[in-house]
């Protein structure tokens, strides 16, 4: 399934499927936290819906005890949870093929978003994340702008999700 | 639609993040096997249906969790809520 692109500067909203990223789940005890981050040289956010970046990716923080990890160098991270499996119980899970990720910007992004999320988009600051519901599917949203969003969408969902967003997408074309 | 806090993230966020999943503080039996068929039909089954104030247990999707909240079930009003594992709050406390 293709979506439309608008490369022209008026478009209400851009739509743009990212190319394959390699994410990982990481589950580990908040305990354990500090040290399984010295453990994967990266940093291991404490608040829920905080972002950092290291050296060849990003953490986002799901939950108390969960972490997202996009990273280009997976077998480096596999080798470093390897390392310190013993002394610092996890789970480290890769589910990049689990789902796909959209980038949403333009000016109208937040009109775009408020017809599927019940949460308050523009109060979500620059820089964090959060998973949340877009029309009950489960969904990760990024804000990297005031006007620039990457969702990852579980594949099974991302045909409903994508439906829906070129339907809102075409109203605000509309100027409805 | 109804506002929930969940005490993990920290936030009040729209009842569509959440899923209620029964009432809350009801512990499984250390040694069922332990138990009369009576005891445990009452574990598995017999629920307090309580007309006012009803302690249940919530799950946020965004963090994931689990946790307790206090709720009015006749005027659906969220009372207090807090993380799994602590007692009971007082509500006059949180009344307040
Ligand atoms: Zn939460």
């Amino acid at each position: 399934m293709n979506m439309q692109e608008h490369d022209f500067a008026t478009a209400p909203v851009q739509i743009k499927e990212l190319a394959d990223l390699v994410r990982f789940s990481l589950r580990v005890r908040p305990e354990h936290r500090a040290d399984m981050a010295a453990a994967l040289a990266m940093e291991l956010p404490q608040k829920v819906g905080d972002r950092a970046g290291f050296a060849t990716g990003e953490t986002l923080c799901l939950g108390p005890d969960e972490w997202l990890i996009l990273t280009t160098e997976p077998a480096a991270l596999v080798d470093a949870a390897r390392e310190a499996y013993a002394r610092l119980p996890h789970s480290l899970t890769e589910i990049s093929d689990r789902e796909i990720t959209l980038r949403l910007t333009g000016p109208q992004v937040l009109d775009l978003l408020a017809t599927g999320c019940p949460r308050d988009i523009e109060a979500l600051a620059e820089g964090r994340a959060v998973r949340t519901v877009f029309d009950s599917a489960t969904v990760v949203l990024w804000r990297d702008g005031p006007a620039e969003f990457r969702m990852d969408i579980w594949r099974s969902f991302a045909p409903h999700v994508r439906s829906l967003l070129a339907q809102a997408e075409a109203e605000l074309i509309a100027g409805l | 639609m109804l506002l929930i806090n969940c005490p993990y993230c920290e936030e009040t966020l729209p009842e569509l993040e959440f899923a209620y999943a029964g009432e809350a503080h009801i512990d499984r039996p250390a040694d069922p096997s332990a138990l009369t068929d009576e005891e445990w039909r009452d574990f598995l089954f017999i629920r307090t249906n309580a007309r006012g104030t009803h302690f249940e247990r919530w799950r946020h999707i965004g963090c994931g969790r689990f946790f307790n909240a206090a709720r009015d079930t006749v005027s659906d009003r969220f009372l207090t809520t807090y993380k799994a594992g602590q007692p009971r709050p007082d509500l006059k406390e949180a009344a307040e």
